[in-house]
C-alpha cells in the first residue's frame, strides 16, 4: 500500500487522470524560485534556453542569464570561474551534450576544483523519443557518480524536480540534475518529502517479497507495478532513490534486507548507473539476488516515448515479471 | 613613456634569475616535470607577482585580489617559485613539488594551495574559466583585475577558442590574457603540429586588443598590462614571445626540454649559469 507519510497525490493509481508534465518543467519552475531566494544564482545556456525550460529564469532574470552558444566545454568553464567568483551557476544543455561532451571539463575545473557548479542534464534516457540515439543520454549517471565531489540527483516528477532546483543551489557542491523531456505523472505534491540524500519509501508492505529501488519518471511505473503485484498476492515496496550520490545507503540497506531481494529500475544503461551503485552497497553489506532494469548495452532510438519505455523492458509489465524473477532466486 | 623606473626593473631582473635558480633546483629534486615552460615565463611571473598583481600573499583568501589563473597547469613550478620568493610559503616546500603528500601537487589544485586560483593542466579550460571570473566580477562591478596565462600549443583546442569568443562577445575588458609564445609543444614546433598564425589576426578577429611584446622584457611586460588597463571596450591579450628555458644556453630554444627536468650534475651547471648571469660575474657559491 501506498506509504501515507509519503503524501502522494491521492489518485495515484489512476495513470491517465493525473496531470502529466515533464520534468525540466519543475526545473524551469525551481529555478526561477531559486533565483528569488538567492540573487547569487547565474543560468547559463548552451543555445537550448527553451527547451530546457532555463527561458523561464531569462524571462525573469535577464541580467543573470548568459548566453554561451552550442559550446558545452565553455559552458562547463565559464561557470566553473563564475562559482569560483562567489556565483552559482546552474548550466543547462542536453544531457549528451552536458555532461557527455564536456565531461573533463566538469571533472578537473568543476569536481577536482570543487566549485558548486549545478549541472543540468535534460533530455535523458530513451524518452526523449523521437530524437533517437544521438540525443537519448544512457550514460550520464554513470559519468557523472564516479567523479568525487558531485551530487548525482535524478527527480521521479516535475514536482521533486523543482524541490530538487531549490535544494542543490542551497548545496554548496557540485551538482548533477538529471531530467527528462517527456511527460510523465505528477504524482508527489508539495508535502511529499524531499531531501537530497534521503531515499524516500512510497510503497510499502508489512512482509515485502521484494524492494523495488527505483528513479526518475520510472517511479510512477513501479507504483503501478506495485499495486497491481499486491492485488495478485506479491508484496513489495517501491524506494524513490533520488540521490544516487550521495546514496542513501541506511534507507536501501533496510528495505533491501528486509525484502530479501531487489529489483533497480532506471532509464540508463545497467552499467554504470543507480542499480550498479545499489549493487556496490548489497555486495559489501548484505549479498542478495538482484535484478537491473534499464537499457542493457545498446543505444536508443527513434520512436514515442512510452513505445520506447516499453521496448526496452522498462514498463509496468517488465517490472512484474522482474519481481517474480528475482522472488525465484532467493 | 614608461609605467616603471630602472630601478625596479633591475631589482625584478634580479628577483627572476632567482626564480629560475628556484625552478632548476625544484625540478631537479622532483626527477620530472616541465623545464622549458617554467623558465621561459620567470620575467611575466616575476612582474607579476613582484610588481602588477594587487595582491597580500598573507591573505590569499582577499575579495578585492587581483587574479591570475594559470591555464596551462604544467608550467606551474614557475608560479610556485614566484609565490613561494613572494612570501605565500616557505621557499624550503618547493623541494616538495610532485611529492607524495605536498601541496605542490604536479598540476595546480586550487584547494591544495592558498594562492592557487584554479585548478589546471587539462588544456584550453582557462581562458573560459577567467572569462567566467570576470563576467561574475563585473556583475558585482569588481574593480579587481583578471589574468589568464596561457600557452600557445593549448591554441589547438577547441575549448579556448570558445572561451576566446566569449570574451569578445562581452567585452570583458577586466581580462587580460597572456599567451606564452614559445613556439614549440610536445610533438614540436607549434607551425608544424598544428599552425596558429596569424595568431594576432585570429583574436583581434574575435574583438580583442591585441599586444605584442618581448616576453623577457620586463619594462614590455609591465607597460602592456597597464595599456590594457585603458582598453574599456575589450579584453587584451599580450602575445609574449619568449625563448622556452630562457636563461640557460643548453635549454633555450630546445622542444625536448619541454617535459624534463635536469639531471643532478646537469642541474649543478645551470645554477652556476644563473648565478653568474653566463659566465659574466663570479657566483657566490663557488
Amino acid at each position: 500500500m501506498i506509504n501515507k507519510n509519503a503524501k502522494l497525490v491521492p489518485n495515484v493509481f489512476e495513470k491517465n487522470k493525473i496531470e502529466q508534465n515533464p520534468t525540466r518543467d519543475g526545473f524551469g519552475r525551481g529555478l526561477v524560485e531559486a533565483g528569488e531566494k538567492d540573487e547569487k544564482v547565474v543560468a547559463l545556456c548552451a543555445d537550448l534556453s527553451e527547451s530546457t525550460r532555463m527561458q523561464w529564469f531569462e524571462e525573469k532574470f535577464p541580467e543573470r542569464y548568459i548566453e554561451i552558444g552550442v559550446a558545452e566545454q565553455n559552458l562547463a568553464t565559464v561557470a566553473s570561474g563564475l562559482a569560483n567568483y562567489g556565483k552559482i551557476p546552474f548550466i543547462a544543455s542536453y544531457a549528451v551534450f552536458s555532461p557527455g561532451r564536456n565531461n573533463e571539463q566538469i571533472r578537473t575545473t568543476i569536481s577536482l576544483n570543487n566549485v558548486p557548479v549545478k549541472i543540468v542534464g535534460s533530455h535523458a534516457g530513451v524518452s526523449v523519443g523521437s530524437d533517437g540515439a544521438t540525443h537519448q543520454a544512457l550514460e550520464d549517471i554513470a559519468l557523472m557518480r564516479v567523479q568525487p565531489n558531485m551530487v548525482v540527483l535524478v527527480p521521479a516528477d516535475v514536482e521533486e524536480a523543482r524541490k530538487a532546483t531549490i535544494a542543490c543551489a542551497k548545496l554548496d557542491a557540485p551538482v548533477y540534475l538529471r531530467l527528462a523531456r517527456a511527460k510523465s505523472p505528477m504524482f508527489t505534491t508539495s508535502d511529499t518529502p524531499f531531501e537530497i540524500g534521503k531515499a524516500e519509501v512510497l510503497f510499502e508492505s508489512e512482509k515485502p517479497e521484494v524492494a523495488i529501488i527505483v528513479c526518475g519518471n520510472l517511479v510512477h511505473n513501479a507504483l503501478l507495478a506495485a499495486n497491481e503485484l499486491e492485488k495478485e498476492g506479491t508484496s513489495v515496496t517501491v524506494i524513490n532513490s533520488h540521490t544516487i550520490k550521495p546514496m542513501d545507503t541506511k534507507t536501501i540497506l533496510k528495505e533491501a534486507k528486509k525484502a530479501g531481494a531487489v529489483v533497480t529500475i532506471e532509464e540508463h544503461q545497467i552499467a554504470g548507473g543507480m542499480g550498479s551503485a545499489v549493487a556496490e552497497v548489497l555486495v559489501q553489506e548484505s549479498p542478495m539476488p538482484i535484478e537491473f532494469i534499464g537499457v542493457h548495452n545498446e543505444f536508443g532510438q527513434s520512436g514515442d516515448p512510452n513505445e520506447l519505455i516499453e521496448h526496452y523492458g522498462m514498463g509496468v509489465e517488465s517490472i512484474k515479471k522482474a519481481v517474480k524473477k528475482v522472488i525465484k532466486r532467493k | 613613456m614608461s609605467d616603471i623606473h630602472d630601478e625596479k626593473i633591475k631589482e625584478l631582473e634580479v628577483k627572476a634569475n632567482e626564480v629560475r635558480q628556484t625552478i632548476i633546483e625544484m625540478l631537479t629534486e622532483a626527477g620530472s616535470g616541465h623545464t622549458a615552460g617554467p623558465l621561459g615565463m620567470a620575467d611575466i611571473f616575476t612582474a607579476f607577482y613582484f610588481h602588477i598583481l594587487n595582491h597580500d600573499p598573507k591573505k590569499p583568501d582577499w575579495e578585492e585580489r587581483d587574479r591570475l589563473i594559470l591555464s596551462n597547469g604544467h608550467i606551474v613550478p614557475v608560479q610556485y617559485a614566484a609565490m613561494a620568493h613572494a612570501g605565500y610559503f616557505p621557499l624550503e616546500e618547493t623541494k616538495t613539488l610532485r611529492k607524495f603528500g605536498s601541496r605542490l601537487q604536479g598540476h595546480p589544485e586550487r584547494e591544495k594551495l592558498p594562492g592557487l586560483e584554479n585548478t589546471s593542466g587539462p588544456l584550453g579550460s582557462g581562458l573560459s574559466q577567467s572569462a567566467g571570473i570576470a563576467y561574475g566580477a563585473r556583475m558585482d562591478g569588481k574593480k579587481f583585475r583578471i589574468y589568464c596565462l596561457l600557452s600557445d600549443g593549448e591554441h589547438d583546442a577547441g575549448n579556448l577558442w570558445e572561451g576566446a569568443m566569449f570574451a569578445g562577445k562581452n567585452k570583458l575588458s577586466n581580462l587580460t590574457a597572456i599567451i606564452d609564445r614559445n613556439n614549440i609543444q610536445i610533438n614540436g614546433m607549434t607551425e608544424d603540429v598544428m599552425p596558429l598564425e596569424p595568431l594576432r589576426e585570429k583574436y583581434e578577429a574575435f574583438n580583442w586588443h591585441v599586444i605584442d611584446i618581448d616576453g623577457h622584457n620586463i619594462e614590455e611586460i609591465v607597460n602592456a598590462v597597464e595599456q590594457a588597463k585603458a582598453i574599456f571596450e575589450k579584453p587584451t591579450l599580450i602575445i609574449a614571445h619568449t625563448i622556452p628555458g630562457k636563461g640557460i644556453k643548453d635549454i633555450e630554444f630546445d622542444y625536448t626540454w619541454h617535459g624534463k627536468p635536469p639531471k643532478p650534475e646537469e642541474a649543478k651547471k645551470f645554477l652556476k649559469e644563473l648565478r653568474t648571469l653566463g659566465g659574466k660575474i663570479e657566483s657566490e657559491h663557488e
